[in-house]
C-alpha cells in the first residue's frame, strides 16, 4: 500500500500536471494564439534534433545535445572564473571587518545588474580581442553576473564559524596558512557550496542572453536564430532543452551539497 | 613558588551600557599533580578565568604563570577540554585527536603517531568509535573525544570547562568516574571548572567557590580530606564531603546575597475574579483564555537569601 502511494506522488502526479498543461498549450494553439504551435507540430519540427542529438548540419544547425554541449562549455568558463576570483573575495569579507565595509557595498550595488547590462561593456572592453571578442565578452558577462552568490555565502560561511573551532586552532598553535586549510575551509564548505549551486544556476540562466547577444552557436543562439526565422517549434524545444539541463545541474550540485553536511 | 600562579588578576569586557568587571582581584595557586576544582554560578565568569589561564584571553590587570614562566598566549603545554563540544564535525575520532599529534609532536615517526593516536583513544574507551565522525557520537562520547584530543597533547596541565555540563545525570557519574580514572594514571595537574558542588568535591583535592559576578572573585580554598578511591555511594555521609559541601554553599550563596539584583516578574494568579471586560481582547492568535485583573499584577522580588 505505501509503495503505490509513493509511486502516486511521485510519478503520477507530475504526470497529471504536465498532462494539463499540454492540454492548455494546445488549446491556447487552437484558439487565440493562432501563431503558437501545438504540442503535436512542435515534436514533429523537433524530432530531428531529438532523435540526432549530436548530429552537425551547419553551424546553426545541430542536434539539441550538441547545442548544450557549445552553451556547457562556454558557461563553465564563465564559473569556473567566478569561483576563482568569488571565493577568495568572500574569505576576506567574511574574515576582516574592514574588508568587508570597504566592498560589501559595492557587492550589493553589482549584484542586481542584469546580464544583458553586462555584456554591451564586455563587449566594449574587449574590443582590440577582434574575433575572440565575442567569446570573452560573454565569458565576463557570465563570470560577473554568477559570482555573487559564491562571494556571499562563503562570507557568511566564514562569519558563521563557531569561536570554539579557532580557539581549538590557537591551542594547538596552528600556522595561519593550516588554519585556514584545516579549520577555515572546511568548516565553511557547506555554505560556500550553496553559494557554488546558486552561482550556477544564474550562470546557466546568463547564458541565453550571452549567446542571444553574441550570436554564439549554442541553445540560446540557436532559439534567437529560429524566432527570426520564424521557425516557432525550436523556440519551445529550445525552452525545454534549457529548463531541463538548468534542473540536472542544479540536482547535481545538491547531490554534492547534501554529502558535505555534516551530521 | 606554586605549579600555576595567578597573581591579582583582573579582566573586564566592554559591553553597551559601558565596561563590565567580570573577574577581579583572583589570586590562585596550584601545585603540581594537584585536582583542583572551582565551582561558581554560571555567569559568574567561569570560563572568562579558565580562558585566561589558557592565554586565548589577556588579563587587563595581574599576572599568571606556569612553571614560573608568564602566560602570554595559548599553548598545547595547557590540554583545554571547551564547555561546548569544540572537535571539528567533518573529522573521524580518528581525525580529530591525530590532528593534536600531529601537530605537537611532527618529527615522531608515522606508526608512532599513530599509536599514540589509537593510545589515547583507548585511554577514554572509544576504540570501538575510532572512525566514527563527532555528530555520530552522543554528548558523553564527545566529551571522551575531547578529552583524549587534551590527554594526546601530553600538557602540563588540564583544564577543563564544565565538561559535564551538558549532559544527562547517569552519564555525568560514568564521566566523572573516568575522569577520576584518567586522573589517577596520568598524575597531570587538573583544573575543573563546574557548576556541580557535588562533582567538585567528589573528584578534586580542593574545592574553590567563585563568588557571583559581576566582579567576581574566589572565595577560600577548601581542602577535600577524603581518602581515594571514593565511594559515590557513600559519599554522602561522609562528614568530610558535609563540610565541604556547606562551605561551599555557603561561600556561594553569601556572595549572592550581596549582589544588588532583583527580577521583576509577571505573576499568574488563580483565577478567582470575574473577567476583566475593559481590556481589548485580540482578535487574531493571542491567548484564547480570559484577562483578569489579578494577572497584570507585577512583582519585584529580591534575589538571594
Ligand atoms: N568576549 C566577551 N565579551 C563580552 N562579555 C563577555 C565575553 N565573555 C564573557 N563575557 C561576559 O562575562 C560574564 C561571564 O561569562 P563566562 O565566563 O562565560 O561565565 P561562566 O562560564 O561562568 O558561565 C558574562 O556576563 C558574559 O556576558
Ligand atoms: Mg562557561
Amino acid at each position: 500500500m505505501k509503495e503505490r502511494g509513493f509511486k502516486l506522488d511521485w510519478l503520477l502526479l507530475p504526470c497529471l500536471g504536465s498532462i494539463a498543461v499540454l492540454l492548455l498549450w494546445w488549446l491556447s494553439s487552437n484558439t487565440w494564439s493562432k501563431e503558437l504551435p501545438d504540442p503535436m507540430k512542435t515534436w514533429n519540427s523537433s524530432k530531428i534534433y531529438v532523435l540526432e542529438p549530436f548530429a552537425k548540419r551547419g553551424e546553426l544547425d545541430q542536434g539539441i545535445l550538441r547545442f548544450t554541449v557549445l552553451s556547457l562549455s562556454l558557461v563553465l568558463k564563465g564559473y569556473v572564473i567566478a569561483l576563482i576570483l568569488g571565493t577568495p573575495l568572500g574569505f576576506c569579507i567574511g574574515l576582516s571587518k574592514t574588508f568587508a565595509k570597504a566592498f560589501d557595498p559595492l557587492c550589493q550595488v553589482l549584484r542586481p545588474v542584469s546580464p544583458l547590462a553586462w555584456l554591451p561593456l564586455g563587449m566594449v572592453l574587449f574590443l582590440g580581442a577582434g574575433k575572440n571578442a565575442s567569446e570573452l565578452a560573454a565569458v565576463f558577462t557570465i563570470a560577473i553576473c554568477s559570482m555573487w552568490p559564491t562571494v556571499l555565502n562563503t562570507a557568511a560561511g566564514v562569519r558563521a564559524i563557531p569561536q570554539d573551532y579557532l580557539n581549538v586552532a590557537k591551542v594547538l598553535k596552528l600556522s595561519r596558512s593550516q588554519t585556514l586549510r584545516k579549520v577555515l575551509l572546511p568548516a565553511a564548505l557547506p555554505y560556500m557550496f550553496t553559494g557554488f549551486r546558486l552561482s550556477l544556476g544564474i550562470a546557466w540562466l546568463v547564458i541565453v542572453a550571452a549567446e542571444m547577444l553574441t550570436g554564439r552557436p549554442g541553445v540560446g543562439g540557436f532559439l534567437w536564430q529560429e524566432y527570426n526565422a520564424l521557425i516557432y517549434e525550436h523556440i519551445i524545444l529550445c525552452i525545454l532543452t534549457i529548463g531541463i539541463v538548468g534542473f540536472v545541474l542544479d540536482r547535481l550540485m545538491s547531490l554534492v551539497e547534501n554529502r558535505l553536511k555534516f551530521a | 613558588m606554586p605549579f600555576l600562579h595567578l597573581k591579582a588578576v583582573s579582566k573586564g569586557f566592554d559591553s553597551l551600557r559601558g565596561r563590565t568587571e567580570v573577574l577581579k582581584d583572583i589570586n590562585l595557586e596550584i601545585e603540581r599533580g594537584e585536582f583542583v576544582a572551582i565551582v561558581g554560578y554560571s555567569g559568574a565568569g567561569k570560563t572568562t578565568l579558565i580562558n585566561l589561564i589558557a592565554g586565548l584571553t589577556r588579563p587587563d590587570s595581574g599576572q599568571i604563570t606556569l612553571n614560573d614562566l608568564e602566560i602570554e598566549a595559548p599553548g598545547p603545554d595547557r590540554g583545554m577540554v571547551f564547555q561546548n563540544y569544540s572537535l571539528l564535525p567533518w573529522l573521524s575520532v580518528y581525525e580529530n585527536v591525530r590532528l593534536a599529534v600531529d601537530q605537537l609532536f611532527p618529527n615522531w615517526s608515522e606508526s608512532k603517531k599513530h599509536q599514540h593516536t589509537e593510545v589515547n583513544i583507548a585511554r577514554v574507551n572509544l576504540t570501538q568509535a575510532t572512525q566514527k565522525k563527532p555528530g555520530e557520537l552522543s554528548g558523553g562520547m564527545r566529551q571522551r573525544v575531547s578529552l583524549a584530543r587534551a590527554l594526546s597533547m601530553d600538557p602540563q596541565i588540564l583544564l577543563l570547562d564544565e565538561p559535564l555540563g551538558a549532559l544527562d545525570a547517569l552519564t555525568q557519574a560514568t564521566m566523572q568516574d573516568e575522569i577520576s580514572r584518567i586522573w589517577q594514571e596520568s598524575n597531570k595537574t587538573v583544573v575543573l571548572i563546574t557548576n556541580d558542588v557535588d562533582e567538585g568535591i567528589y573528584l578534586a583535592d580542593r574545592i574553590i567557590p567563585l563568588s557571583s559576578g559581576p566582579a567576581a572573585t574566589l572565595g577560600p580554598s577548601i581542602p577535600i580530606d577524603i581518602p581515594r578511591p571514593r565511594n559515590r555511594k557513600l559519599l554522602s555521609f561522609d562528614p568530610a564531603f558535609k563540610k565541604a559541601r556547606q562551605q561551599v554553599i555557603e561561600f556561594l550563596l553569601e556572595s549572592n546575597k550581596h549582589r544588588p539584583t532583583s527580577i521583576t516578574r509577571k505573576m499568574t494568579l488563580p483565577d478567582i475574579e470575574p473577567e476583566d471586560l475593559s481590556q481589548p481582547r485580540p482578535m487574531i492568535g493571542g491567548r484564547k483564555t480570559p484577562i483578569r485583573k489579578r494577572e497584570m499584577h507585577r512583582e519585584t522580588i529580591e534575589t538571594g537569601m
